[in-house]
């Protein structure tokens, strides 16, 4: 992989995303510096994983603004629920997906690519798989497989919409040792994760979010127990009757 | 035996012509099936086909069975359908199937009634319904083998955004590999190829060649790229043993290939290696890891 990276931070301006008119996040202005390690969390319905989305450019704002410094490649690992995993695909197919914004529709698949994605599979315990119908997994190793594809897709910003849900100890030690390995390669990492013993050892910063921007900053401050009340507070307001908003966009 | 197979396509020419239309068709439609099943849209097709009716039926009556006619009808009626399905559920929030499922019955109402008001006889009727092989005019045939043709170049360069979208829609997405589009150019197929079926098939078993196969290829095969081998297969067999059927035993072509497709289906669900019966039944025992 390579060593030297382009700067990849990714600054928010006053954004706001939306499910129909409601805000699914609100207002919210900060930056995932380049070669930061930030974990996502907040309560069910806080909107991390629309916050995910629209950084991997599949949401729209309603208003503010996302602004890439640099030009990055982002890899998005999406939930495993978003996956159709009876769809009849080998192993080996799903790892060379990663190569898609290099190869494109048409172009072969050169034998280098064919070795990274062998040793992608290795990397994440897989080996041996190659010929495997991604049906016959269970979530753990299709967990494993999706790293796979992130390691050959090699991009400068990961986003990882619950990477270590629904999987063992044994996996999610194995997959968290990727996610340190790509910090320490100096790439871009956001995480959505529901374990926060997990993310006070594992990860330096923090956006703690319910709709809004509660804390965001070195994980130690970000968590502190007056912040996750408020996180709380504010998701439990979520369903009532909502006036009309009215902060400057 | 040479009566019996080879005969009756060496001596009608226009058998031949349905014969190489037919195996145009088996080379590109079921492909096209394998993604619909794959994408939970086995009915979809169906839908169109029945859809596109009183389109047929109005080329029909101003020009006559001619391809040209039947087809551009076919073709507004089909996407007609198919377009204001979509548009009609998202403006009021129905459930897009049930919607299409309202249109193509409207539709294929309307084209049948359209045919016998025209004073179209009985044969007419059936010609179009369930395709006859004199409909298989040297137009219909440089048709079929167009599309086919067309089909298999697109998907040549489609294959891979679309396996991306059937199987990780967010990850194509991000990725940039334009699924929405791919899926849109994906539908225009699949309405071509059932339109370029009517001539030999008629309206009501157009897609059967597309989904009987594709439907059975998952029997034999674990992967899409082997599931599509298996589906060409057996609507190339299907075409021939059809048309033979047909000829011998005087059915219309539509449900003679739609029949023997559908034969091998059943076959692929007894004893196709992949979750067949029959296999089952042979207790194997476990294995030790």
């Amino acid at each position: 992989m390579s060593a030297t990276r382009s700067p990849a931070g990714i600054r928010l301006e006053n954004l706001t995303l939306t499910h129909g008119r409601h805000p699914a996040v609100h207002h919210v202005s900060g930056r995932f510096a380049p070669g930061s390690l930030t974990a996502v969390v907040g309560p069910n319905g806080a909107g991390k994983t629309t916050l995910l989305r629209a950084l991997a450019g599949l949401h729209k704002p309603e208003s503010g603004r996302i602004a890439h410094e640099g030009t990055a490649r982002i890899a998005l690992l999406p939930q495993l629920a978003a996956l159709d995993r009876a769809f009849p695909i080998a192993c080996r197919d799903v790892v060379m997906q990663g190569l898609w914004p290099r190869l494109g529709a048409f172009r072969g698949v050169p034998q280098a690519e064919r070795d990274r994605a062998a040793r992608a599979l290795a990397a994440v315990g897989l080996s041996g798989f190659e010929d495997r119908p991604v049906g016959s997994l269970s979530a753990g190793q299709t967990q494993r497989l999706l790293f796979a594809r992130l390691l050959v897709q090699d991009a400068d910003i990961l986003l990882l919409d619950e990477p270590f849900n629904a999987v063992d100890a044994k996996t999610s030690a194995d997959l968290l040792r990727l996610v340190r390995e790509w910090h320490g390669e100096g790439r871009t990492v956001i995480a959505v994760l529901h374990d926060l013993d997990l993310v006070a050892r594992d990860f330096p910063e923090t956006l703690l979010i319910a709709r809004d921007a509660i804390a965001w900053g070195p994980t130690g401050q970000a968590l502190s127990a007056a912040n996750r009340l408020k996180a709380r507070m504010m998701a439990e307001a979520w369903a009532d009757e909502a006036e009309h908003c009215h902060i400057a966009a | 035996m040479h009566d019996l197979l080879i005969a009756p396509f060496a001596e009608f020419g226009f058998l031949r012509r349905a014969l190489v239309g037919c195996m145009a068709l088996s080379v590109s439609a079921p492909v096209l099936g394998v993604f619909l099943v794959l994408r939970r849209m086995s009915l979809t097709a169906d839908v169109l086909a029945h859809g596109a009716l009183p389109g047929v039926a109005l080329g029909f009556l101003l020009a006559g069975l001619s391809a040209p006619a039947l087809w551009l009808g076919g073709l507004v009626a089909g996407l007609l359908v198919a377009v204001g399905a979509g548009a009609l559920s998202r403006a009021t929030g129905g459930r897009e199937d049930a919607t299409l499922a309202a249109l193509y019955l409207l539709a294929l109402g309307a084209g049948v009634a359209m045919i016998s008001m025209g004073g179209g006889g009985a044969t007419d009727l059936s010609h179009i319904l369930f395709g006859s092989v004199l409909g298989v005019d040297d137009a219909a045939l440089l048709l079929m083998a167009g599309v086919a043709t067309l089909t298999l170049v697109v998907l040549a360069f489609g294959w891979r955004p679309l396996v991306l979208e059937c199987f990780d829609p967010s990850f194509a997405a991000a990725a940039g590999a334009r699924g929405g589009l791919w899926h849109l150019v994906f539908q225009a197929l699949v309405v071509l190829n059932v339109l370029s079926a009517f001539q030999a098939l008629g309206t009501l078993m157009a897609v059967g060649l597309m989904m009987l196969p594709a439907i059975a290829s998952r029997h034999w095969a674990r992967e899409v790229s082997g599931m599509t081998y298996a589906a060409v297969g057996i609507a190339l067999a299907a075409s021939v043993v059809g048309l033979l059927v047909s000829y011998h035993a005087d059915v219309p072509t539509g449900p003679a290939i739609v029949l023997v497709a559908g034969a091998a289906w059943a076959v692929s669900v007894l004893a196709g290696p992949v979750d067949g019966l029959l296999p089952r039944l042979v207790r194997r025992g476990h294995l030790a890891g």
